[in-house]
């Protein structure tokens, strides 16, 4: 028997099990980059348009910061630039694929039962890996495909479809490679993100400086280094192809080395008796939910650090230029452009955020099909109570990772205009002002746990159309009412001179209504639904 | 003194299935109960509406003199449960998830805690998610019995467990027992409940289609005979009570109903009898018939 076998009808069970999900990612990733193209033709017919956009994005580190650099003035270079963050969701989409059908397998068991059966000791490995690099090609194909059809040429095309294939395959890789080193599904995914979260800050770093060597050594640098529809450096793209090999090659002696369901990392013996704190709902949901605040703050307290630092070049690039300083000067000066560019940022923070409350809301669920939650409210604590506990960090935590990364933008920024006392509480409040439309979404997360169990994803769903209103709304010209969806659309520009609390007072309202629908309805229903 | 369980009509539906079909159950104070039927019959859901986990549809169930559901969070300090399948926080220790259950039910006795810990051999310092099956059953029965509740009620608990601690298992159980404790255990070990059980109540498709002492149930099942004759057999085959009626020259083989075994064995000697085998239904075989048959059946027979 060869190590490899089996490899087919496990591709087939991954392929079974994510016949809805794979598809939707990979057709609605690979559509996105031919909607800008079509809407760049549209917008900017003519070149001297393109070229005065091309200058003002170059200029703008805050879309630098987010895309990565911009290499030309033609179409194909704008769009290339325009779909620097799809790089980012499809590598996450790869990584935490290959995670998905590798250790959470093994963690729930699963693998056990495949393994023995007539199963190499390769196959789980190699079927998840193959299964996502076959997606990543296929979104790189229809991606290609859409390209040209709107009419961008097709050896620029296949340039840029080939550098998304391949970073998506790098990270596929690096999922598969995390999947080996800890014992548990979410420590794979955590240290998946966290390289993701690197490479990102690399390139960030590397993109926005005047020496771009950082951005060399991110696997999230290379596609755009590739200049795709400005002069096609094809040999860029042996650089996640050999990122690829090496991985792939200490991937799997690792996953031969280790036992079944164990890790590299061994697991530690810990304590006989609970401790003072560990005593109730609220005392567990701390235990359950106090590394996911922590990480999320450190990992956002970092990026504030980064992206605060790098502010105060946003506004210093507009010196000299006497045209775009007149522009700037009418909304604000260069601080108006820094602030502009802080807001920008905190927003999607704000997006992660909603991220972090749906996720907390929505350990309730997994808590419950995974039968924690029924020995729990025999105990004699009330059903209200356990789901409050878990609530309260859906709600506590965007709070808290919002707080932290104004505090560390506040601190870098206003050390660099030296006016740290102003600019701390300002960044501070910026930050918590995204609070309430975060918590809308946690809020809904709890109003479907409660209502529609079987459907409580669904909020992620939710979270990922405001992403998209948000990213695409003004790209895609899309009416007032639409993007008013969104709740993200309601919060106020709070770094600009006029702002209207009322809409923070409507969402938070929204939100903790929908959370007390939640509440209600879970005391009336059946437990668990499975 | 109360009946901690009283369950008449009990009717809970999921969508188009019919979990319970109008379920009766009594377990009576200080017995040990035991509650079986095969894979789906609605055990678990049973459990479940008496813990106030699902609402009932239609029927009474009472739970140490209160209601179910509506009295939840006032009776769950008065039991204590264990799934047939425990399942741990991945990130917490066996000792950490034991405290943590009992602290919410109210506390649990520590001198218990330790003698249940040493005898079940669990290793309270392991994380969740290294312990094997057993051993994860083996953290929900010590949070279960280290309590000080009035009724037990264990799903399956011993789903798991090696021989050596099925017998710490029942030493425990016993002990609850003596300690003036009611205890509803479902299970599928026939040892167990022949070893353990006062009384039990046996389920299929939804309802009750027997309850009673063991021996009362098997009081209701054939005795299988096998017996070497002198004469030529005649007269056996028209009695009422006798089945599957086997001849082989002089030796016949047969099952008869416990209220026929008299007649029959009179005819027998009549006909002279050189060797008699007589074997009472085993507890294996009152189960398979009931798990088996059609309930309508086994009502009839």
């Amino acid at each position: 028997m060869s190590t490899l076998t089996g490899t087919r009808h496990v591709a087939r069970l991954i392929l079974r099990r994510d016949r809805v999900l794979l598809p939707l990612w990979v057709l609605l990733l690979a559509v996105l980059p031919a909607t800008y193209a079509a809407s760049f033709f549209e917008l900017f017919p003519t070149e001297a348009e393109r070229a005065a956009y091309a200058a003002g994005t170059a200029r703008n580190p805050s879309i630098v910061a987010l895309l990565g650099p911009v290499y030309g003035d033609s179409i194909g270079a704008l769009t290339a630039q325009r779909s620097g963050f799809l790089l980012v969701i499809i590598a996450l989409a790869s990584l935490l694929t290959v995670i998905r059908h590798t250790r959470t397998e093994e963690e729930a068991g699963r693998r056990e039962l495949l393994g023995s059966t007539v199963l190499g000791r390769h196959a789980g490995l190699t079927a998840a890996l193959l299964v996502t690099y076959a997606a990543d090609l296929l979104l790189g194909l229809v991606t290609v495909a859409g390209l040209v059809a709107s009419g961008l040429p097709a050896a620029g095309s296949c340039a840029y479809g080939l550098a998304t294939v391949l970073t998506g395959i790098a990270f596929a890789t690096i999922g598969g490679l995390a999947a080996q080193l800890t014992e548990t599904a979410g420590g794979a995914r955590g240290i998946g993100i966290a390289a993701l979260g690197a490479a990102f800050g690399l390139r960030l770093v590397g993109d926005t400086a005047t020496h771009d060597w950082p951005s060399w050594l991110s696997p999230l640098g290379w596609a755009a280094r590739v200049r795709a529809y400005e002069g096609d450096r094809w040999w860029v793209l042996a650089l996640p192809l050999a990122a690829t090999v090496l991985l792939t090659t200490v991937a799997y002696p690792v996953s031969v080395r280790r036992d079944l369901g164990a890790g590299l990392l061994p697991p530690r013996l810990g304590p006989a008796t609970a401790g003072r704190a560990l005593s109730g709902a609220f005392g567990l949901a701390w235990r359950l939910h106090r590394g996911q605040i922590l990480w999320w703050s450190v990992g956002f307290g970092l990026l504030g650090l980064i992206l605060g630092g790098a502010a105060q070049a946003a506004g210093r690039s507009l010196e000299g230029n006497a045209q775009l300083e007149e522009i700037m000067a009418r909304i604000g000066g260069a601080s108006g452009l820094a602030d502009a560019y802080l807001g920008a940022t905190l927003s999607l923070a704000g997006l992660a955020a909603a991220g972090y409350g749906v996720q907390a809301a929505l350990r309730t669920r997994s808590e419950e099909t995974d039968g924690r939650a029924e020995p729990l409210l025999v105990t004699g604590t009330h059903r209200s109570t356990w789901l409050l506990s878990h609530v309260v960090f859906a709600l506590l935590g965007p709070v808290v990772v919002l707080a932290v990364t104004g505090l560390a933008i506040g601190l870098t920024y206003g050390l660099s205009v030296h006016d740290v006392p102003r600019e701390l509480p300002r960044m501070v409040g910026a930050g918590l002002a995204q609070v309430p439309a975060a918590w809308v979404l946690a809020g809904l997360a709890v109003l479907l746990y409660g209502l529609l169990p079987r459907l409580a994803s669904v909020a992620w769903a939710i979270l990922a159309v405001c992403v998209l209103l948000g990213q695409l709304g003004a790209v895609l010209k899309l009416s007032q009412w639409l993007l008013d969806v969104s709740p993200f659309t309601h919060t106020p520009q709070v770094l600009r001179p006029q702002w209207s609390a009322t809409p923070l007072w409507v969402l938070a309202a929204v939100a903790l209504v929908a959370a007390a629908a939640g509440l209600a309805a879970f005391r009336r229903r059946d437990v668990p639904v499975t | 003194m109360e009946t901690p369980i009283e369950v008449s009509g009990l009717v809970k539906t999921f969508g188009r299935t019919r979990a319970l079909d109008g379920l009766d159950l009594t377990v009576r104070a200080g017995e040990v109960h035991g509650f079986l039927g095969p894979n789906g019959a609605g055990k678990s859901t049973t459990i479940r509406v008496l813990l106030g986990l699902l609402r009932p549809d239609a029927g009474a169930v009472r739970l140490l003199g209160g209601d179910p559901w509506r009295d939840a969070v006032a009776l769950h300090r008065r039991l204590a449960y264990v799934p047939g399948d425990v399942t741990l926080w991945p990130s917490l220790t066996g000792g950490e998830v034991i405290d943590l259950l009992g602290r919410m039910r109210g506390g649990l006795d520590p001198k218990r805690r330790a003698e249940l810990l040493e005898s079940f051999e669990l290793d309270p310092r392991k994380k969740g998610r290294a312990y094997s099956k057993g051993n994860r059953q083996k953290v929900g029965l010590v949070a279960a019995l280290a309590s000080d509740v009035e009724l037990l009620i264990l799903d399956e608990p011993t789903s798991g467990l090696d021989p050596l601690m099925e017998e710490v298992f029942q030493h425990w159980v016993r002990r609850a027992k003596q300690d003036g404790r009611t205890v509803l255990l479902s299970s599928h070990i026939l040892a167990e409940v022949e070893a353990l059980c006062d009384r039990v109540t046996i389920i299929r498709n939804g309802v009750a289609v027997e309850s009673g002492t063991l021996d009362e149930l098997r009081h209701l099942q054939r005795t299988s005979i096998e017996a070497e004759i002198v004469a030529p057999l005649d007269g056996l085959a028209d009695l009422p009570g006798v089945h599957d009626l086997r001849v082989d020259g002089n030796r016949v083989r047969f099952d008869v109903d416990s209220a026929a075994l008299e007649t029959a064995l009179r005819r027998l000697t009549e006909l002279g009898v050189r060797s008699l085998v007589s074997k009472p239904p085993t507890l294996e075989e009152l189960f398979l018939r009931h798990y088996e048959a059609d309930p309508t059946e086994v009502a009839a027979a």
